[in-house]
Protein backbone atom coordinates (compact mmCIF):
# COMPACT_ATOMS: atom_id res chain seq x y z
CA UNK A 1 0.00 0.00 0.00
CA UNK A 2 1.43 3.35 -1.10
CA UNK A 3 0.65 6.12 0.92
CA UNK A 4 1.96 9.62 0.79
CA UNK A 5 0.28 11.27 3.14
CA UNK A 6 2.70 13.69 4.91
CA UNK A 7 0.77 13.30 7.44
CA UNK A 8 1.05 9.93 8.36
CA UNK A 9 5.14 9.92 7.62
CA UNK A 10 5.90 12.67 9.80
CA UNK A 11 3.99 10.72 12.76
CA UNK A 12 5.90 7.40 11.38
CA UNK A 13 9.21 8.82 11.94
CA UNK A 14 8.18 9.63 15.16
CA UNK A 15 7.65 13.41 15.21
CA UNK A 16 5.26 15.73 17.15
CA UNK A 17 3.09 16.16 14.60
CA UNK A 18 1.11 19.67 14.10
CA UNK A 19 -2.26 19.71 12.14
CA UNK A 20 -4.51 23.11 11.90
CA UNK A 21 -7.66 23.84 9.87
CA UNK A 22 -9.43 25.88 6.82
CA UNK A 23 -13.02 26.47 6.82
CA UNK A 24 -13.68 27.08 3.35
CA UNK A 25 -15.87 30.71 2.48
CA UNK A 26 -19.55 31.13 2.51
CA UNK A 27 -19.33 31.75 -1.27
CA UNK A 28 -16.95 30.89 -4.48
CA UNK A 29 -14.01 32.59 -3.54
CA UNK A 30 -10.77 30.75 -3.88
CA UNK A 31 -8.70 33.53 -2.66
CA UNK A 32 -10.57 33.21 0.80
CA UNK A 33 -8.76 29.45 0.97
CA UNK A 34 -5.36 31.06 -0.41
CA UNK A 35 -5.23 33.94 2.17
CA UNK A 36 -5.97 31.23 5.05
CA UNK A 37 -3.68 28.84 3.76
CA UNK A 38 -0.92 30.86 3.29
CA UNK A 39 -1.33 31.48 7.13
CA UNK A 40 -1.03 27.89 7.45
CA UNK A 41 1.55 26.76 5.03
CA UNK A 42 4.85 25.95 6.62
CA UNK A 43 3.42 25.49 9.93
CA UNK A 44 2.13 22.37 9.69
CA UNK A 45 2.12 18.51 8.33
CA UNK A 46 -1.53 18.83 7.27
CA UNK A 47 -4.35 21.24 6.95
CA UNK A 48 -7.92 20.44 7.54
CA UNK A 49 -10.89 21.19 5.53
CA UNK A 50 -14.18 21.62 7.00
CA UNK A 51 -17.26 19.62 5.39
CA UNK A 52 -20.15 22.61 6.04
CA UNK A 53 -19.39 22.77 10.03
CA UNK A 54 -22.31 23.66 11.67
CA UNK A 55 -24.55 22.45 8.87
CA UNK A 56 -23.53 25.93 7.55
CA UNK A 57 -23.28 25.77 3.82
CA UNK A 58 -19.96 26.48 2.44
CA UNK A 59 -17.25 25.59 -0.48
CA UNK A 60 -17.12 22.04 -0.38
CA UNK A 61 -13.95 20.05 1.34
CA UNK A 62 -12.76 18.10 -1.53
CA UNK A 63 -12.87 21.83 -3.54
CA UNK A 64 -10.87 23.30 -0.18
CA UNK A 65 -8.64 20.17 -0.12
CA UNK A 66 -7.24 20.86 -4.27
CA UNK A 67 -7.00 24.69 -3.38
CA UNK A 68 -4.42 24.51 -0.19
CA UNK A 69 -3.14 21.67 -2.11
CA UNK A 70 -2.20 23.70 -4.74
CA UNK A 71 -0.23 25.84 -2.41
CA UNK A 72 1.54 22.89 -1.02
CA UNK A 73 -0.20 22.10 2.14
CA UNK A 74 -0.93 18.46 2.64
CA UNK A 75 -4.79 18.21 2.54
CA UNK A 76 -7.06 16.38 4.97
CA UNK A 77 -10.55 16.04 3.69
CA UNK A 78 -13.55 16.05 6.23
CA UNK A 79 -16.28 14.44 5.51
CA UNK A 80 -19.82 14.08 7.02
CA UNK A 81 -22.39 11.30 6.69
CA UNK A 82 -24.86 13.99 7.38
CA UNK A 83 -25.23 15.39 3.92
CA UNK A 84 -24.62 12.05 1.83
CA UNK A 85 -25.68 8.25 1.81
CA UNK A 86 -22.69 5.36 0.80
CA UNK A 87 -23.15 5.77 -2.66
CA UNK A 88 -21.84 9.37 -2.47
CA UNK A 89 -19.53 8.43 0.21
CA UNK A 90 -17.56 5.85 -1.41
CA UNK A 91 -17.72 7.82 -4.91
CA UNK A 92 -16.17 11.17 -3.19
CA UNK A 93 -13.66 9.43 -1.39
CA UNK A 94 -12.47 7.82 -4.92
CA UNK A 95 -12.43 11.13 -6.08
CA UNK A 96 -10.83 12.60 -3.58
CA UNK A 97 -8.15 9.99 -3.87
CA UNK A 98 -7.67 10.02 -7.44
CA UNK A 99 -6.86 14.00 -7.04
CA UNK A 100 -4.17 13.25 -4.37
CA UNK A 101 -6.00 13.88 -1.10
CA UNK A 102 -4.44 11.35 1.40
CA UNK A 103 -6.02 12.19 4.84
CA UNK A 104 -9.45 12.11 5.96
CA UNK A 105 -11.14 12.79 8.84
CA UNK A 106 -14.45 10.67 9.13
CA UNK A 107 -17.69 12.64 11.15
CA UNK A 108 -21.39 12.16 11.93
CA UNK A 109 -21.57 16.21 11.53
CA UNK A 110 -23.36 18.66 13.27
CA UNK A 111 -27.14 18.55 12.70
CA UNK A 112 -28.65 20.41 10.83
CA UNK A 113 -31.02 21.99 13.08
CA UNK A 114 -27.85 24.17 13.95
CA UNK A 115 -27.36 25.53 10.45
CA UNK A 116 -29.13 27.90 7.75
CA UNK A 117 -30.99 24.88 6.12
CA UNK A 118 -32.96 23.50 9.39
CA UNK A 119 -35.33 22.20 6.87
CA UNK A 120 -33.15 20.13 4.58
CA UNK A 121 -32.95 16.24 5.28
CA UNK A 122 -30.86 14.96 6.99
CA UNK A 123 -29.07 10.96 5.05
CA UNK A 124 -27.03 9.02 8.07
CA UNK A 125 -27.16 6.28 6.10
CA UNK A 126 -24.30 4.59 7.64
CA UNK A 127 -22.32 6.52 10.61
CA UNK A 128 -18.92 7.95 11.06
CA UNK A 129 -17.79 4.73 12.77
CA UNK A 130 -18.81 3.01 9.49
CA UNK A 131 -17.38 5.10 7.49
CA UNK A 132 -14.29 4.59 8.49
CA UNK A 133 -14.57 1.01 8.34
CA UNK A 134 -15.43 2.14 4.45
CA UNK A 135 -12.63 3.78 3.69
CA UNK A 136 -10.38 0.89 5.45
CA UNK A 137 -12.22 -1.91 4.02
CA UNK A 138 -11.67 0.19 0.11
CA UNK A 139 -8.15 1.45 0.73
CA UNK A 140 -6.69 -2.30 2.22
CA UNK A 141 -9.17 -4.33 0.24
CA UNK A 142 -9.61 -2.53 -3.14
CA UNK A 143 -13.34 -3.78 -3.18
CA UNK A 144 -16.57 -1.83 -2.50
CA UNK A 145 -18.52 -2.82 0.75
CA UNK A 146 -20.74 -4.55 -2.11
CA UNK A 147 -17.80 -7.06 -2.84
CA UNK A 148 -16.73 -5.47 -6.23
CA UNK A 149 -13.35 -4.83 -7.44
CA UNK A 150 -11.95 -1.44 -7.07
CA UNK A 151 -10.40 -0.40 -10.45
CA UNK A 152 -7.63 1.23 -7.95
CA UNK A 153 -8.24 1.33 -3.56
CA UNK A 154 -8.35 4.58 -2.72
CA UNK A 155 -5.31 6.08 -0.76
CA UNK A 156 -6.14 7.24 2.66
CA UNK A 157 -4.51 7.87 6.04
CA UNK A 158 -7.96 7.60 8.09
CA UNK A 159 -8.64 9.82 10.68
CA UNK A 160 -11.59 9.95 13.40
CA UNK A 161 -12.48 12.75 15.43
CA UNK A 162 -13.50 12.43 19.61
CA UNK A 163 -14.85 14.37 21.97
CA UNK A 164 -13.32 13.01 25.58
CA UNK A 165 -15.76 15.78 27.39
CA UNK A 166 -19.07 14.58 25.69
CA UNK A 167 -21.69 12.32 27.95
CA UNK A 168 -21.90 9.70 28.96
CA UNK A 169 -17.59 9.96 30.16
CA UNK A 170 -17.64 6.10 30.63
CA UNK A 171 -17.69 4.98 27.18
CA UNK A 172 -15.56 7.63 25.57
CA UNK A 173 -12.58 5.07 25.95
CA UNK A 174 -14.07 2.42 24.36
CA UNK A 175 -15.74 4.51 21.53
CA UNK A 176 -12.01 5.64 21.03
CA UNK A 177 -11.19 1.59 21.10
CA UNK A 178 -14.25 0.62 18.45
CA UNK A 179 -12.81 3.59 16.11
CA UNK A 180 -9.70 2.30 16.23
CA UNK A 181 -10.79 -1.40 15.48
CA UNK A 182 -12.84 -0.01 12.80
CA UNK A 183 -9.59 1.09 11.20
CA UNK A 184 -8.86 4.88 12.27
CA UNK A 185 -4.91 5.63 11.85
CA UNK A 186 -5.55 8.62 13.36
CA UNK A 187 -7.48 10.58 15.69
CA UNK A 188 -8.31 14.29 16.75
CA UNK A 189 -9.95 15.14 19.50
CA UNK A 190 -12.16 18.05 20.54
CA UNK A 191 -11.00 21.20 21.76
CA UNK A 192 -9.46 20.40 24.94
CA UNK A 193 -9.85 23.06 28.08
CA UNK A 194 -10.30 20.83 30.85
CA UNK A 195 -6.86 19.30 31.05
CA UNK A 196 -7.76 17.03 33.83
CA UNK A 197 -10.51 15.22 32.65
CA UNK A 198 -8.29 15.04 29.56
CA UNK A 199 -5.75 13.37 31.54
CA UNK A 200 -8.17 10.95 33.24
CA UNK A 201 -9.16 10.35 29.30
CA UNK A 202 -5.86 9.77 28.17
CA UNK A 203 -5.58 7.37 31.08
CA UNK A 204 -8.17 4.84 30.26
CA UNK A 205 -6.92 5.10 26.65
CA UNK A 206 -3.43 4.21 28.06
CA UNK A 207 -4.65 1.40 30.24
CA UNK A 208 -6.04 -0.71 26.85
CA UNK A 209 -2.96 0.31 25.19
CA UNK A 210 -5.03 2.40 22.85
CA UNK A 211 -1.92 5.22 22.27
CA UNK A 212 -0.03 2.66 20.56
CA UNK A 213 -2.41 1.64 17.90
CA UNK A 214 -3.58 4.71 17.22
CA UNK A 215 -2.43 8.18 16.88
CA UNK A 216 -3.39 10.63 19.08
CA UNK A 217 -3.24 14.26 18.13
CA UNK A 218 -4.70 16.69 21.14
CA UNK A 219 -7.21 19.54 19.80
CA UNK A 220 -6.85 22.77 20.88
CA UNK A 221 -8.25 26.31 19.88
CA UNK A 222 -6.75 29.78 21.29
CA UNK A 223 -9.12 31.67 22.86
CA UNK A 224 -9.60 35.24 21.49
CA UNK A 225 -11.77 36.78 24.86
CA UNK A 226 -13.35 36.07 27.67
CA UNK A 227 -16.41 36.92 26.02
CA UNK A 228 -15.62 33.63 23.17
CA UNK A 229 -14.58 31.31 25.98
CA UNK A 230 -18.66 31.97 27.93
CA UNK A 231 -19.94 31.94 24.12
CA UNK A 232 -18.08 28.25 23.44
CA UNK A 233 -19.24 27.27 26.70
CA UNK A 234 -22.69 27.92 26.73
CA UNK A 235 -23.44 27.22 22.95
CA UNK A 236 -21.28 24.39 21.96
CA UNK A 237 -22.73 21.04 23.06
CA UNK A 238 -19.81 18.74 24.81
CA UNK A 239 -17.63 21.81 25.14
CA UNK A 240 -15.81 21.99 28.62
CA UNK A 241 -14.07 24.98 30.12
CA UNK A 242 -13.43 25.07 33.23
CA UNK A 243 -13.78 28.38 35.47
CA UNK A 244 -10.20 28.74 36.01
CA UNK A 245 -9.83 28.95 32.50
CA UNK A 246 -12.69 31.48 31.53
CA UNK A 247 -11.29 33.49 34.65
CA UNK A 248 -7.53 33.63 33.57
CA UNK A 249 -8.54 35.06 30.35
CA UNK A 250 -11.32 37.27 31.89
CA UNK A 251 -8.62 38.61 34.57
CA UNK A 252 -6.83 40.68 31.64
CA UNK A 253 -8.02 43.81 30.81
CA UNK A 254 -9.96 43.25 27.33
CA UNK A 255 -7.17 44.35 24.72
CA UNK A 256 -4.87 41.51 26.65
CA UNK A 257 -7.32 38.90 26.17
CA UNK A 258 -6.13 37.94 23.35
CA UNK A 259 -2.29 37.94 23.80
CA UNK A 260 -3.47 35.57 26.75
CA UNK A 261 -5.63 33.41 24.62
CA UNK A 262 -2.05 32.87 22.87
CA UNK A 263 -0.24 32.49 25.69
CA UNK A 264 -2.52 29.78 27.07
CA UNK A 265 -2.56 27.92 24.15
CA UNK A 266 1.46 27.93 23.72
CA UNK A 267 1.32 26.67 27.27
CA UNK A 268 -0.99 24.04 27.02
CA UNK A 269 0.28 22.80 23.89
CA UNK A 270 3.87 22.16 25.49
CA UNK A 271 2.08 20.40 28.44
CA UNK A 272 0.39 17.89 26.10
CA UNK A 273 3.94 17.65 23.74
CA UNK A 274 5.16 16.47 27.55
CA UNK A 275 2.12 13.58 28.01
CA UNK A 276 2.16 10.38 27.03
CA UNK A 277 0.46 8.92 24.24
CA UNK A 278 0.09 12.18 22.71
CA UNK A 279 1.34 12.14 19.04
CA UNK A 280 0.36 15.62 17.77
CA UNK A 281 -1.56 18.37 18.16
CA UNK A 282 -4.76 19.67 15.94
CA UNK A 283 -4.65 23.94 16.28
CA UNK A 284 -8.14 24.88 15.58
CA UNK A 285 -7.63 28.55 15.86
CA UNK A 286 -11.13 29.44 14.12
CA UNK A 287 -11.05 32.23 12.13
CA UNK A 288 -7.42 33.32 13.42
CA UNK A 289 -5.47 31.53 11.50
CA UNK A 290 -3.04 34.29 11.11
CA UNK A 291 -2.35 33.64 14.59
CA UNK A 292 -1.53 29.88 13.54
CA UNK A 293 3.13 30.70 13.28
CA UNK A 294 2.82 32.57 16.56
CA UNK A 295 1.36 29.73 18.43
CA UNK A 296 3.13 26.69 16.68
CA UNK A 297 6.25 28.96 16.52
CA UNK A 298 6.02 29.84 20.44
CA UNK A 299 5.41 26.25 21.61
CA UNK A 300 9.13 25.37 20.04
CA UNK A 301 7.81 23.16 16.69
CA UNK A 302 8.85 24.96 14.12
CA UNK A 303 10.44 24.20 11.67
CA UNK A 304 8.02 21.14 10.61
CA UNK A 305 10.02 18.02 9.91
CA UNK A 306 10.52 17.61 5.71
CA UNK A 307 10.61 13.50 5.36
CA UNK A 308 11.79 12.54 2.07
CA UNK B 1 -50.24 4.19 18.18
CA UNK B 2 -50.51 6.10 14.89
CA UNK B 3 -50.34 9.63 16.28
CA UNK B 4 -51.22 13.06 14.83
CA UNK B 5 -52.44 16.63 14.92
CA UNK B 6 -55.19 18.41 14.10
CA UNK B 7 -54.82 20.89 11.16
CA UNK B 8 -55.51 24.67 11.14
CA UNK B 9 -58.90 25.01 11.30
CA UNK B 10 -58.17 28.65 8.33
CA UNK B 11 -56.15 25.57 6.64
CA UNK B 12 -59.35 23.46 6.83
CA UNK B 13 -61.94 26.18 5.46
CA UNK B 14 -60.07 27.26 2.62
CA UNK B 15 -60.17 23.06 1.48
CA UNK B 16 -63.70 22.91 1.98
CA UNK B 17 -64.38 26.72 0.20
CA UNK B 18 -65.45 24.57 -3.03
CA UNK B 19 -68.24 22.59 -1.46
CA UNK B 20 -71.18 23.16 0.12
CA UNK B 21 -72.26 19.69 1.42
CA UNK B 22 -69.50 16.84 2.71
CA UNK B 23 -68.65 14.31 5.28
CA UNK B 24 -66.71 14.60 8.16
CA UNK B 25 -65.17 11.67 8.98
CA UNK B 26 -63.33 9.88 11.60
CA UNK B 27 -61.57 6.59 13.07
CA UNK B 28 -62.10 4.37 16.26
CA UNK B 29 -58.61 3.30 15.71
CA UNK B 30 -55.35 5.02 17.09
CA UNK B 31 -56.45 8.24 16.42
CA UNK B 32 -59.49 7.84 18.80
CA UNK B 33 -56.83 7.45 21.40
CA UNK B 34 -55.05 9.91 20.89
CA UNK B 35 -57.93 12.25 21.10
CA UNK B 36 -57.24 13.93 17.45
CA UNK B 37 -59.74 11.67 14.93
CA UNK B 38 -62.30 10.00 16.75
CA UNK B 39 -66.19 10.30 16.97
CA UNK B 40 -65.90 13.43 19.51
CA UNK B 41 -63.48 14.83 17.45
CA UNK B 42 -65.65 14.54 14.34
CA UNK B 43 -68.79 16.27 16.48
CA UNK B 44 -66.67 19.27 16.93
CA UNK B 45 -64.93 19.74 13.46
CA UNK B 46 -67.97 19.75 11.99
CA UNK B 47 -69.80 21.78 14.66
CA UNK B 48 -66.91 24.51 14.35
CA UNK B 49 -67.00 24.11 10.21
CA UNK B 50 -70.62 24.71 10.46
CA UNK B 51 -70.59 27.99 12.58
CA UNK B 52 -67.78 29.24 10.42
CA UNK B 53 -69.20 29.03 7.26
CA UNK B 54 -72.71 29.96 8.62
CA UNK B 55 -70.74 33.25 10.01
CA UNK B 56 -69.41 33.44 6.28
CA UNK B 57 -72.83 33.46 4.95
CA UNK B 58 -72.61 30.70 2.84
CA UNK B 59 -73.96 27.39 4.87
CA UNK B 60 -72.34 23.83 4.50
CA UNK B 61 -74.09 20.32 5.36
CA UNK B 62 -72.19 18.32 7.13
CA UNK B 63 -73.15 14.38 7.87
CA UNK B 64 -70.84 13.24 10.36
CA UNK B 65 -69.83 9.35 10.39
CA UNK B 66 -66.84 7.37 12.16
CA UNK B 67 -65.67 3.84 10.61
CA UNK B 68 -64.36 1.80 13.13
CA UNK B 69 -61.30 1.59 11.27
CA UNK B 70 -60.38 3.64 7.77
CA UNK B 71 -57.49 1.65 6.88
CA UNK B 72 -59.68 -1.93 6.68
CA UNK B 73 -61.80 -2.49 3.49
CA UNK B 74 -64.73 -3.92 6.13
CA UNK B 75 -65.37 -0.87 7.75
CA UNK B 76 -64.54 1.42 4.51
CA UNK B 77 -67.10 -0.09 2.64
CA UNK B 78 -69.90 0.82 4.75
CA UNK B 79 -69.78 4.53 3.65
CA UNK B 80 -70.07 3.45 0.22
CA UNK B 81 -73.61 3.68 -0.35
CA UNK B 82 -73.72 7.52 0.67
CA UNK B 83 -70.02 8.92 -0.43
CA UNK B 84 -71.87 10.12 -3.98
CA UNK B 85 -74.27 11.57 -2.41
CA UNK B 86 -71.71 14.39 -0.77
CA UNK B 87 -69.34 16.50 -2.52
CA UNK B 88 -65.92 15.67 -0.91
CA UNK B 89 -64.73 13.75 2.67
CA UNK B 90 -62.77 15.56 5.02
CA UNK B 91 -60.83 12.63 6.98
CA UNK B 92 -59.33 13.10 10.57
CA UNK B 93 -57.95 9.98 10.24
CA UNK B 94 -54.15 8.97 9.80
CA UNK B 95 -52.64 9.41 6.15
CA UNK B 96 -53.20 5.63 5.83
CA UNK B 97 -56.75 5.87 6.68
CA UNK B 98 -57.34 8.75 4.46
CA UNK B 99 -55.63 7.37 1.38
CA UNK B 100 -57.83 4.09 1.53
CA UNK B 101 -60.99 6.36 1.75
CA UNK B 102 -59.49 7.89 -1.16
CA UNK B 103 -58.05 4.66 -3.10
CA UNK B 104 -61.83 3.23 -2.53
CA UNK B 105 -64.34 6.24 -3.57
CA UNK B 106 -62.20 7.10 -6.31
CA UNK B 107 -65.00 9.91 -7.94
CA UNK B 108 -65.06 11.73 -4.48
CA UNK B 109 -61.98 13.89 -3.01
CA UNK B 110 -60.85 13.13 0.13
CA UNK B 111 -59.97 16.05 2.17
CA UNK B 112 -57.29 15.50 4.97
CA UNK B 113 -58.22 17.18 8.14
CA UNK B 114 -55.41 16.01 10.32
CA UNK B 115 -51.35 16.03 9.97
CA UNK B 116 -50.17 12.59 10.49
CA UNK B 117 -47.51 12.52 13.14
CA UNK B 118 -45.56 9.50 14.58
CA UNK B 119 -45.81 5.31 15.50
CA UNK B 120 -45.52 6.70 19.25
CA UNK B 121 -46.45 6.20 23.04
CA UNK B 122 -48.57 7.88 25.61
CA UNK B 123 -46.25 9.52 27.95
CA UNK B 124 -48.56 11.26 29.94
CA UNK B 125 -52.28 12.68 29.55
CA UNK B 126 -51.73 14.85 26.34
CA UNK B 127 -48.38 13.51 25.75
CA UNK B 128 -47.59 11.41 22.86
CA UNK B 129 -43.33 10.85 21.72
CA UNK B 130 -42.22 8.57 18.75
CA UNK B 131 -40.41 5.30 19.56
CA UNK B 132 -40.45 3.64 16.23
CA UNK B 133 -39.81 4.49 12.55
CA UNK B 134 -40.98 1.32 11.42
CA UNK B 135 -37.51 0.45 9.20
CA UNK B 136 -38.21 -2.53 8.74
CA UNK B 137 -35.68 -4.76 10.84
CA UNK B 138 -35.76 -4.12 14.39
CA UNK B 139 -32.02 -4.69 16.88
CA UNK B 140 -34.13 -3.97 19.85
CA UNK B 141 -32.52 -6.96 21.45
CA UNK B 142 -29.01 -5.07 21.03
CA UNK B 143 -29.80 -1.54 22.08
CA UNK B 144 -31.27 -2.31 25.56
CA UNK B 145 -34.92 -2.19 24.36
CA UNK B 146 -34.09 1.45 22.76
CA UNK B 147 -34.48 2.43 19.38
CA UNK B 148 -31.36 3.94 17.80
CA UNK B 149 -33.16 4.80 14.73
CA UNK B 150 -35.49 6.74 16.13
CA UNK B 151 -34.23 8.42 19.69
CA UNK B 152 -31.22 8.87 18.16
CA UNK B 153 -31.77 12.56 16.39
CA UNK B 154 -28.70 11.12 13.78
CA UNK B 155 -30.26 7.38 13.78
CA UNK B 156 -26.58 6.48 14.52
CA UNK B 157 -26.06 2.87 15.48
CA UNK B 158 -22.63 3.61 17.40
CA UNK B 159 -23.37 6.52 19.70
CA UNK B 160 -24.00 9.01 21.13
CA UNK B 161 -22.16 11.59 19.41
CA UNK B 162 -19.89 14.47 20.66
CA UNK B 163 -23.23 16.43 21.10
CA UNK B 164 -24.81 14.63 24.30
CA UNK B 165 -24.27 16.26 27.13
CA UNK B 166 -26.12 15.26 30.49
CA UNK B 167 -28.21 12.54 29.04
CA UNK B 168 -29.67 15.46 26.85
CA UNK B 169 -29.29 16.02 22.96
CA UNK B 170 -27.63 18.59 21.54
CA UNK B 171 -31.04 19.17 19.04
CA UNK B 172 -33.33 20.17 21.90
CA UNK B 173 -32.94 20.65 25.60
CA UNK B 174 -36.21 18.68 25.60
CA UNK B 175 -35.07 16.12 24.25
CA UNK B 176 -33.15 13.04 26.17
CA UNK B 177 -29.92 11.34 24.36
CA UNK B 178 -31.38 8.31 22.72
CA UNK B 179 -27.87 6.96 23.56
CA UNK B 180 -27.30 7.85 26.58
CA UNK B 181 -30.46 5.89 27.34
CA UNK B 182 -29.69 2.88 25.29
CA UNK B 183 -26.00 2.59 27.44
CA UNK B 184 -27.66 3.39 30.83
CA UNK B 185 -30.01 0.41 29.89
CA UNK B 186 -26.77 -1.94 28.78
CA UNK B 187 -25.36 -1.36 31.70
CA UNK B 188 -28.31 -2.08 34.09
CA UNK B 189 -29.02 -5.19 32.33
CA UNK B 190 -25.14 -6.25 32.43
CA UNK B 191 -25.01 -6.13 28.24
CA UNK B 192 -22.29 -3.51 27.58
CA UNK B 193 -20.76 -5.96 25.16
CA UNK B 194 -23.61 -5.24 22.99
CA UNK B 195 -21.93 -1.53 22.87
CA UNK B 196 -18.49 -3.00 21.85
CA UNK B 197 -19.18 -4.34 18.53
CA UNK B 198 -18.94 -2.84 15.32
CA UNK B 199 -22.73 -3.18 13.81
CA UNK B 200 -22.93 -3.86 9.90
CA UNK B 201 -24.44 -0.99 7.87
CA UNK B 202 -28.28 -1.01 7.88
CA UNK B 203 -30.45 -1.78 4.94
CA UNK B 204 -32.33 0.99 4.86
CA UNK B 205 -34.12 -1.04 2.13
CA UNK B 206 -36.26 -2.81 4.46
CA UNK B 207 -37.37 1.05 5.38
CA UNK B 208 -39.57 3.37 3.45
CA UNK B 209 -36.08 3.57 1.23
CA UNK B 210 -36.98 0.39 -0.37
CA UNK B 211 -39.99 2.10 -1.98
CA UNK B 212 -43.31 1.57 -0.91
CA UNK B 213 -43.24 -1.88 1.36
CA UNK B 214 -45.98 -4.72 1.83
CA UNK B 215 -46.41 -7.51 3.67
CA UNK B 216 -47.94 -10.66 2.22
CA UNK B 217 -48.95 -13.71 4.83
CA UNK B 218 -49.69 -16.97 2.07
CA UNK B 219 -50.96 -18.61 5.62
CA UNK B 220 -54.04 -15.82 5.70
CA UNK B 221 -54.32 -15.36 2.15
Amino acid sequence: MKVESNLKRVLDAGHFSVTAECGPPRGADPDVVRKKAAYVKDNVDACNVTDNQTSVVRMSSLAGCLLIKELGIDPLIQMVVRDRNRIALQSDLLGASALGVRNLLCLSGDHQKFGDDPQAKNVFDIDSMQLIHLAKTMRDEGVFPSGDKLQGAPDFYIGCAVNPFADPFEIRVPRLKLKMEAGADFVQTQCIYNMEKFKTYMEGAKQQGLHEKIKILAGVTPLKSAGMAKFMRRMVAGMDIPDEVVNRIADEPKEKQAAKGIEMCIEQIQELKEMEGIAGIHVMAIEWEEKLNEIIGGAGLLPRPVID
Amino acid sequence: MITGTPKPIEEILEMIEPYDDIIVAGCHGCVTVCRVGGEKEVQVLASTLRLAREASGRKIEIKEVSLERQCDPEYVETMRPYVEDHQAVLSIACGAGIQFLAEKFTATPLLPGINTGFLGVTERQGEWAERCQGCGDCVLHLTGGICPVTRCAKSLFHGPCGGSVRGICEVDKEVKCGWQLIIDRLVALDQMENYGKLKPYKGWNSARDGGPRRIIREDMI
